[in-house]
């Protein structure tokens, strides 16, 4: 080995800008590489994270603008019609959707008098659901009940425009976050006078309000569930914007027509309202645009920049390699065959794709670092570094078999000739 | 002189077509990424309202309770309390000052059905002169208009062109949510972007403009708007004007260093009495005038800012890939630069030369670039987010390719031209 090698560092210390511009070059490909294969696993993680609903079945239909005064008549014929499509195996009112980016949040404690703002409270978005939201949404319940008959009857909207009554249903991750290593079941949530008793824990479903989530770690599934009469449903969003979420549950086959039946017949019920109709797929779609948006750039960006690097590698390559046409003549007529040629280059590169690596792992730290402290990203998982490592390695490898081949087909009588 | 470079730069490029088309495709790769992300970025971080946004501030102060305060350590909320709102407002203390909510609405004629959804906002009279709208037809309310709870409107152009064919409707009304408000004045098309003074309160940072603007009282007396946005304590949140909520947004114009020292201490001093009184537990007040207010509040997305350092990260590895690449086409011809050496040409006119091949790349990978930039911008246009619709190339940024391009490649080219000017004419002779 040590034989094949100082022929090598020989040769590139007489070559000094080359080998440095192709350690420059691999370097900051490893840098960029790590850092946007690290944050397109980030993306990829949150646009993967798990939503304990039945998403693929889901159609929602919002209403702005129909009548709170009148909502307790209202909303069990619309019930009634909607339930009539068919199709619809279950349908239930909501205030909001999980991912809708529209939210209602509040704060919580374990002991009594926790006011709002205490910083050990755990901060939740709330839903205020119809009688047969658990089947609509297709929630799986995991411990305990959901709201029974007289829990959604009796619960109105206060003034603080949460429930009025004193149930709640709330998330495994939030349960084991409050009450690690007990069931939840029956233990209290606090906010000044205001107390729910847990009477259900449900599978995690995810929220959407980005300030929700950054409180306490990243709490993707801070979220609870009250019981809300018809009578209340509107305006959860304040008195003024009487708002609802019509959850319609099919079959995913039979959803988009669902969904344009539902539309249809509220458009009818209510002409002057503003009625939209949305997959949940969309919903979910929509939230994570700009996360998939970005992984997608990056992966074109990486790929092409890859491309451009094993370009750069293999032009400087094969100049070097022309240069050096007629010292390879000689090797060769002395005695060196074409398989050590090919080697020597191999063996070059590597040796350059390796300080590059080294460099780059330092610059991709660094890069790593400053990304945490100015964008919120998490820490590049140290199997990334040799994931890239690899990838450069190998690219190298790839980028210099033309070259190389080539440097290998010189026949030994040029060594003779004048070049 | 400069002819002869350009020719013999030309017959150099053509030459070798593979490395050059190579060189030209690697610089124009980086180029197009680095424009596209770059026009975004500034498209977002542009600012609103150039030439004024120096002399608008945002007063801020804290009526959250005690719960864990800790002096200098909290941020006070974006928003004001109704209570505070107002007690700023009616103390007159700036040149101009306006109070803004927001809400979505319906707008129809008085006979309309269906109406048209767009933003509302609730303001008061100083908004339009403050944020420079231009009107079209009419004017805004006064200060008259919002004390006696006077139901009149602004509307945007497009909503005016949809209900009234674009004429002047000054004078008419439309109905919102039930209720008629006189139009006093129609604004031409005005959408400052980011728009700075909405975002935080319904999360609209971009976007073809507000639909509608009231006065924030009759506002709220026809039950629109007044929703809660953070809430410090329990109570009645059915009451806008009373809840214990900040919802609304006060911006005022202080038009010198003076003035603006003058209102700092005179909300120090507001916040001081109402500690006095009781009411505040928090002394920490803020005054960011625009710029560092949208600086704090990160209105450009994350994801925006990180593409366009990707974007440059990728020139810089395509510029030192084309330095290589040039490198090699030079030293490639070391005989012919010995040639041109031997018979005369000074070490600065081979350096020429060689920049004059560079910035040929560059203008080549420039034209190639825009094309990409093109392609990137409308790929962007396609996508789901709010600013979508704004991604286009502006003249300045179109200049900018260029300049970048030719930046980038005169770079690449000064260490291979410097590199074939050392060429010694005797040697490569010989070894010829």
């Amino acid at each position: 080995m040590d034989m094949a090698i100082r022929p090598i560092l020989a040769s590139l210390r007489a070559h000094r800008t080359t080998a440095f511009l192709i350690i420059a070059e691999i370097a900051l490909a490893c840098g960029v590489l790590c850092n946007a294969m690290s944050m397109i696993g980030q993306n990829m993680d949150d646009i993967r994270l798990r939503n304990a609903i039945d998403e693929g079945g889901i159609s929602v239909v919002r209403i702005s603008g129909s009548e709170v005064k009148t909502a307790a008549s209202d909303i069990p014929r619309d019930l009634a019609a909607l339930r009539n499509i068919p199709g619809v195996r279950a349908v239930a009112t909501s205030s909001d959707m999980p991912l809708d980016n529209s939210g209602l949040t509040w704060s919580f404690g374990m002991h009594p008098g926790a006011t709002m703002n205490d910083i050990r409270n755990a901060y939740v978005e709330y839903y205020l659901v119809g009688e047969g939201a658990d089947k609509a949404m297709g929630l799986h319940l995991i411990e305990g009940r959901f709201f029974d008959a007289d829990e959604y009857a009796n619960s109105t909207l206060n003034g603080e425009l949460v429930s009025s009554g004193h149930a709640v249903v709330i998330t495994a991750s939030l349960a084991k976050r409050m009450w690690p290593r007990q069931s939840a079941l029956g233990k209290l949530l606090y906010s000044d006078a205001l107390w729910y008793a847990v009477v259900g824990v449900v599978d995690d479903v995810l929220c959407s309000d980005d300030g929700t989530r950054d409180a306490g770690g990243r709490g993707f599934y801070n979220s609870v569930f009250f019981p809300i009469s018809p009578a209340s449903a509107l305006g959860s969003l304040g008195p003024a914007n009487p708002v609802n979420d019509y959850v319609l549950r099919s079959t995913p086959r039979d959803r988009d027509r669902v969904l344009k039946a539902a539309v249809a017949k509220l458009h009818q019920l209510y002409p002057s309202a503003r009625i939209k109709g949305q997959r949940y797929t969309d919903m979910r779609d929509q939230y994570f645009a700009d996360a998939s948006s970005l992984a997608w750039t990056l992966v074109v960006v990486c790929a092409v920049m890859l491309a451009v690097t094993a370009f750069g590698i293999m032009g400087l390559t094969s100049f070097w390699v022309q240069q050096r046409r007629r010292q390879i003549g000689i090797r060769r007529a002395v005695g060196a065959t074409r398989g050590q040629i090919l080697g020597y280059f191999r063996l070059e590169n590597f040796l350059l794709t390796t300080a590059g690596v080294a460099i780059g792992m330092g610059l991709a730290f660094a890069i790593n670092i400053y990304l945490i402290k100015h964008y919120e990203m998490r820490l590049m998982p140290w199997y990334y570094l040799p994931c890239c490592v690899v990838t450069l390695w190998v690219l190298g490898q790839l980028a210099v078999q033309g070259p190389a081949m080539r440097a290998a087909a010189v026949p030994p009588v040029v060594a003779t000739r004048s070049v | 002189m400069f002819g002869y470079y350009l020719d013999l730069a030309v017959r150099s490029l053509k030459h070798n077509k593979v490395l050059t088309l190579l060189m030209v495709l690697t610089l124009a790769l980086g180029i197009g990424a680095s424009i596209t992300t770059l026009t975004v970025a500034t498209l977002l971080s542009g600012n609103p309202l150039p030439g004024k946004s120096g002399r608008l501030f945002h007063p801020q102060i804290d009526p959250f309770p005690q719960d864990g305060y800790v002096s200098g350590q909290t941020q006070p909320p974006f928003t004001l309390t109704y209570r505070d709102a107002m007690n700023l407002l009616q103390l007159h203390r700036a040149d101009r000052q306006a109070l803004v909510s927001a809400a979505t609405v319906g707008v129809t004629k008085s006979d309309g059905v269906e109406p048209i959804w767009g933003n509302g906002v609730l303001t008061t009279a100083d908004f339009f002169p403050m944020f420079d709208s231009p009107f079209q037809f009419g004017a805004g309310w006064n200060v008259g208009d919002d004390a006696a709870h006077q139901r009149v409107v602004v509307i945007a152009g497009y909503i005016n062109d949809q209900l009234f064919g674009g004429a002047d409707s000054v004078g008419r009304s439309v109905r919102i949510h039930g209720h008629d408000f006189r139009i006093v004045g129609v604004l031409k098309h005005w959408a400052p972007q980011p728009r700075f003074y909405g975002a935080e309160l319904d999360g609209h940072t971009f976007g073809d403009g507000d639909a509608v603007f009231m006065p924030l009282e009759a506002a709220l007396d026809a039950g629109i708007g007044g929703m809660p946005g953070q809430c410090f304590g329990t109570g009645d949140q059915r009451d806008p004007r009373a809840m214990p909520c900040t919802w609304l947004g006060f911006w005022v114009e202080l038009d010198s260093a003076e003035a603006v020292a003058h209102y700092r201490n005179l909300l120090d001093g507001y916040v001081r009495d109402q500690i006095k009184q009781g009411q505040f537990y928090r002394s920490d007040t803020a005054l960011p005038d625009l710029t560092q207010l949208m600086h704090r509040e990160e209105l450009v997305p994350h994801s925006v800012k990180l593409k366009a350092g990707l974007a440059f990260g990728f020139l810089l590895v395509c510029v030192v890939n084309t330095v290589g690449l040039l490198l090699a086409k030079c030293l490639r011809r070391s005989q012919e630069i010995g040639v041109r050496r031997a018979l005369g040409a000074t070490r600065g006119h081979i350096f020429a030369q060689f920049m004059m091949e560079a910035a040929l790349i560059g203008v080549a990978g420039g034209v190639l670039g825009l094309l990409f930039a093109e392609l990137g911008l409308w790929g962007t246009r396609h996508q789901p987010a709010e600013y979508a619709s704004l991604a286009r190339l502006d003249p300045k940024m179109f200049l900018l390719t260029f300049v970048v391009a030719l930046a980038a490649s005169l770079l690449a080219g000064l260490l291979p031209s410097w590199r074939a000017s050392g060429v010694a004419p005797a040697s490569q002779i010989k070894a010829g």
